[in-house]
């Protein structure tokens, strides 16, 4: 049924949100919108009696009540095939790098969500050549997880390298309210180490118009369904999904809906989990992994949105001055795969972990002036080179060099019987220095 | 969400179906104004039109009762999930993998025949519940456990006449294996599948009773400290990360109970899959036989449609109500009940509805007291017993309990276990608070003796408190030992390691002996002048103690390992 009548006259105008009355208008529909400001794409949002209400992508400013409204009668499609590698597009879909529009294929966006029964176990591991993740919280395919930091910590850069060392097919970045020297410098590092050609970018910066930042996640999530439909390994990077969390405030309280918690409205935990549920290994295709920013306002992890993220996704990483925090942070699923590794992989991990617990508390002990023991000595030692080998951010690794390292670590600071490590595998692995 | 001009009468929380070209898509009626009606639908509405068509059926949102739920995974609206998948590989290769807007599958298997037997008498009066046979299910095969009853449609008012009985044969869940003859003298064909609202509770029975035995876990916080009774209800509040649903899941797996509906409400699909796939490899140690086989999944994860995760709950409590009228104990785990909570919040928005705290409906402490009321242990018409137990987990903001699922729970709960991210960040496991946690029910140890152990819970954690200020130097002997002893019991007693197969599960005779000896070290007085020989008593203590949790239970080592741990503390203790 194509609707083909323009209308000409526009009720009301608020943020970004049009009413109008029409017929035969289907809910969710997109439409063109032509107005003094140009022309821009808006999807139907709510159909009341004769009255239907638009969500204008590039926002109302400059839309006049007597422009023209067009509805096409489909919903919000996003184009795919293999040209969309190496490019980056608008959350609209619109080319962002000054190259061709692309049509090929449409597919719709926001689809059903996947039956559990075609689901497996996930049981790969995704290397990431980063120490605090390979050894200590080990990604796995299909896995949500979200990064957790407030503003100003190094997240992007984080984010650029996983996307450059991660073993996979695809990449999709879908990057929401961030800064346009942020977008050009994802794009500069992926472009100068090649990876630029298996990757597709749909950025909203700070700049668009807040709607397009909501479609961000949807389009970039349904490019990657498709990739893994193929049989293709995807990982999908969203940053900040806190923009996006705030975008939908924005437009929930313009459409006067109540709201639940420091303003944002009540389906937050619903609209994040759609999202977040795209993390998928199909049983008998590929897979889609998601790693995601989450800026945590005011460092507050209570905040609605990482607090109802922390429910959906399988764990998270918590990036702290720079470096991943090994407390707190937590992969779920890493006991599906480091069990398959190395078989000292799962101890060296346990050990040095438990290690450097202790020696936050000698840290906390000779801040309040207590005396330090020898034991305490050797802890101060091994926790300088535990956060100059593991934690900082630029030690780039595979992860038998970092177990290797481990073990180096451990020896230089203890004896063997000090570790807590069961004598069949330090036997085997104590490094003679 | 619509709202529909309808003609004729309309009930409330009746079913209808929004017409979308050859797609039909599930709704309920939730408010009725004039000649209108609002209903939230079971799908996506994309694409619907104002002035599209709404059929009612006429009926309110109804499972299937009957064989074949066993085993099976459900969506919330009773769709079985695999039977989905294969329907939609019709539609395309890539369709497969997708829960199609629009389809919707019987809840029971239509094709497959069960062995009916027949044991009510023509001739004889019966009223709704009352058995008339049974069949083969699984484990339920009445012999090592009673068959699946077929019963009397619950929804039959009156005293009913067997008429005819169909003889002993196999028959499928539509074919009549009786007649009845009511009151008003017409005659009710009965099927083994029977259809009830899932918002109604079932009442076929006799009286409620007390629940005051207790259930067992083989978790010994809970079974100890925290008990569940047969027939009661507890919940499970903490924050994300704190093992809710691992204790859940643990829980699913070895509780001493006839029949399990797991409800994955609004959760991770992951953790489905996790059950989906482990449960049919794990034996039940009861029947020896596949733990699926005793099981119902009820998924209906975060991304699947917000209202059939709101009929989600009450679908699986349905199934129980079912199960029960049987005699059988049937355990309901929820996971999780915030999530339904906030289906119920999103709908409430949606209907302009005015809100409560945190933007909650007024209705929410009516809808979770509602909910926890239908578990209870009831003597059924025949005399015999039948419970379902309710566990519920909540997930509240921030991992803080003053919220308003979190208060309306704990005001209708008889137990609450509450997680705490201390104890989990320590990787204390399961991550029960001993201090905060509380429970109404009958421990499996006597009641003054858990009293006993838990005053020096409290009191060595405030202990335990004071030396982070004061130091181990400025703290009393007497002090410090009874923190080495509260520490002691959190360590050998409260904490279990879910990876050890002999200390993930320790049956109630276990908990029994190991209890005893905990008592005696947490009551002697020791002769050990010093702290750090103290210490030294406890950590070795501590560790041939975990070390004798490992040992299987009726084991030779299981008896040295006791007279040792004995011998032990006998001989640091003061003789009195």
């Amino acid at each position: 049924m194509f609707n083909n009548k323009v209308y000409h006259k526009i009720d009301a105008l608020s943020g970004s949100i049009a009413t109008l009355r029409a017929e035969g208008v289907k809910y969710n529909e997109i439409a063109e919108v032509e107005s003094r400001a140009g022309t821009s794409l808006a999807q139907v949002i709510k159909l009341d009696g004769p009255n239907v209400t638009l969500q204008i992508f590039a926002g109302a400013r400059g839309v006049d009540t007597a422009a023209k409204v067009r509805f096409l009668g489909e919903t919000m499609k996003v184009p795919f095939s293999d040209a969309l590698l190496g490019r980056a597009f608008t959350g609209a879909c619109q080319p962002r790098d000054g190259g061709p529009a692309i049509n090929e294929n449409p597919s719709p966006i926001g689809q059903p969500s996947v039956n559990p029964a075609k689901r497996i176990m996930p049981n790969r591991m995704v290397r990431t050549n980063i120490p605090m993740i390979d050894l200590f919280n080990s990604l796995v395919v299909s896995q949500k997880l979200p990064i957790f930091a407030k503003a100003g910590e190094p997240y992007n850069e984080l984010l650029a390298r996983i996307a450059l060392q991660a073993n996979s097919d695809v990449i999709i970045i879908g990057g929401m309210g961030l800064k346009y020297d942020e977008y050009l410098k994802f794009r500069n590092t992926l472009d100068k180490s090649g990876a630029l050609a298996k990757t597709v970018m749909f950025v909203h910066t700070a700049a668009d118009p807040t709607v397009e930042c909501m479609l961000v996640p949807d389009v970039s999530l349904a490019v990657a369904e498709k990739f893994a439909l193929e049989g293709k390994d995807v990982l999908c990077l969203l940053t900040d999904m806190t923009s996006f969390a705030d975008a939908m405030k924005e437009i929930a309280i313009t459409m006067e809906q109540i709201p639940s918690n420091r303003g944002y409205p009540g389906d937050l935990y619903s609209q994040l989990a759609s999202r977040y549920e795209k993390a998928v290994d199909f049983d008998g295709a590929g897979s889609i992994t998601i790693l995601a920013v989450t800026t945590m306002p005011g460092d507050d992890v209570t905040h609605p949105v990482p607090d109802n993220t922390g429910y959906i996704t399988e764990g998270q990483f918590y990036l702290k001055n720079g470096r991943i925090e090994p407390f707190g942070s937590l992969s779920r699923l890493k006991q599906q795969v480091n069990k398959n590794t190395r078989e000292d992989h799962r101890t060296v991990m346990d050990a040095m972990i438990k290690l450097y617990a202790q020696y936050k508390e000698t840290i906390e002990k000779q801040s309040m002036g207590f005396k330090m023991s020898a034991w305490d000595q050797k802890l101060l030692k091994y926790g300088a080179k535990f956060e100059a080998g593991m934690m900082d951010l630029s030690v780039n690794i595979p992860l038998e060099e970092a177990l290797d390292l481990g073990w180096k670590i451990l020896a230089e600071c203890f004896d063997k019987g000090e570790v807590g490590i069961p004598s069949k595998l330090s036997d085997k692995f104590w490094p003679k220095l | 969400m619509i709202t529909v001009a309808f003609d004729g009468a309309v009930a409330q929380n009746e079913v209808g179906y929004a017409v979308l070209g050859d797609k039909r898509l599930m709704a309920e009626i939730v408010r009725v104004r004039g000649t209108r009606c609002d209903m939230q639908v079971f799908d996506a509405t994309t694409d619907l039109m104002v002035d599209d068509t709404v059929e009612f059926s006429g009926e309110l949102l109804a499972a299937e009762l009957g064989p074949g739920m066993l085993t099976q995974v459900y969506d919330g609206l009773q769709n079985p999930l695999a039977d989905l998948a294969k329907e939609a590989a019709k539609i395309s290769k890539d369709a497969e993998y997708f829960l199609q807007r629009g389809m919707y599958l019987p809840g029971l298997p239509r094709d497959r025949k069960w062995d009916f037997h027949p044991t009510a008498q023509v001739g004889a009066k019966v009223t709704a519940g009352d058995f008339l046979g049974w069949v083969t299910e699984g484990i339920f095969d009445n012999q090592t456990m009673p068959g699946h009853k077929i019963m009397v449609p619950f929804a039959l008012r009156g005293v009913y006449t067997v008429k005819s009985l169909a003889p002993a044969g196999d028959y499928t869940v539509t074919e009549t294996i009786a007649t009845l003859t009511g009151p008003d003298g017409k005659d009710v064909p009965v099927q083994m599948m029977q259809r009830w609202p899932v918002k109604v509770p079932i009442k076929c029975f006799v009286e409620r009773l007390e629940p005051t035995e207790t259930l067992e876990t083989t978790v010994r916080t809970i079974d100890t400290f925290f008990p569940v009774a047969v027939g009661g209800t507890y919940c499970i509040p903490g924050p994300f990360g704190a093992g809710k649903t691992v204790l859940q899941q643990t829980t699913a797996r070895y509780a001493k109970v006839d029949v399990v509906i797991s409800a994955a409400c609004g959760e991770r699909a992951g953790e489905v899959v996790e059950t989906l796939k482990e449960f049919p490899e794990i034996k039940d140690p009861k029947t020896g036989q596949s733990l699926m086989k005793r099981t119902i999944i009820i998924c209906n994860t975060s991304s699947m449609p917000v209202a059939s995760r709101e009929a989600s709950v009450y679908t699986a409590v349905t199934l129980a109500e079912y199960f029960r009228q049987m005699g059988l104990n049937v355990l309901v785990l929820a996971d999780s009940t915030s999530r339904w909570a906030q289906a119920m919040r999103e709908l409430s928005g949606r209907l302009e509805e005015i809100p409560g705290e945190e933007a909650f409906p007024a209705y929410l402490e009516s809808r979770i007291a509602a909910f926890y009321e239908r578990a209870g242990r009831v003597k059924l018409k025949d005399g015999s017993c039948g419970s379902v137990t309710i566990g519920g987990t909540v997930s509240p903001a921030g991992g803080n309990f003053d919220e308003p699922v979190t208060q309306a729970t704990l005001k209708v709960v008889g137990g609450f276990h509450g997680l705490s991210r201390a104890r989990s960040d320590a990787r204390r496991y399961p991550a029960i608070d001993p201090l905060d946690s509380w429970s109404h029910y009958n421990s499996v140890i006597e009641q003054d003796r858990v009293e006993a152990a838990r005053k020096i819970l409290r009191k060595g954690n405030e202990v335990g408190q004071m030396m982070k200020v004061v130091g181990e130097e400025g703290t009393s002997l007497a002090d410090f030992t009874t923190y080495l002893k509260s520490e002691f019991l959190d360590a050998v007693y409260l904490q279990q390691n879910a990876f050890s197969d002999a200390d993930a599960t320790t049956p109630v005779a276990r908990q029994k002996v190991m209890f005893e000896i905990v008592e005696k070290a947490l009551l002697s007085d020791y002769t050990l002048a010093t702290k750090e020989e103290m210490r030294k008593f406890f950590m070795d203590l501590q560790q041939t103690f975990i070390d004798w949790n490992d040992v299987p239970f009726g084991d030779s080592r299981f008896d040295t390992g006791k007279a040792a741990l004995e011998a032990k503390i006998s001989e640091a203790a003061k003789v009195a």
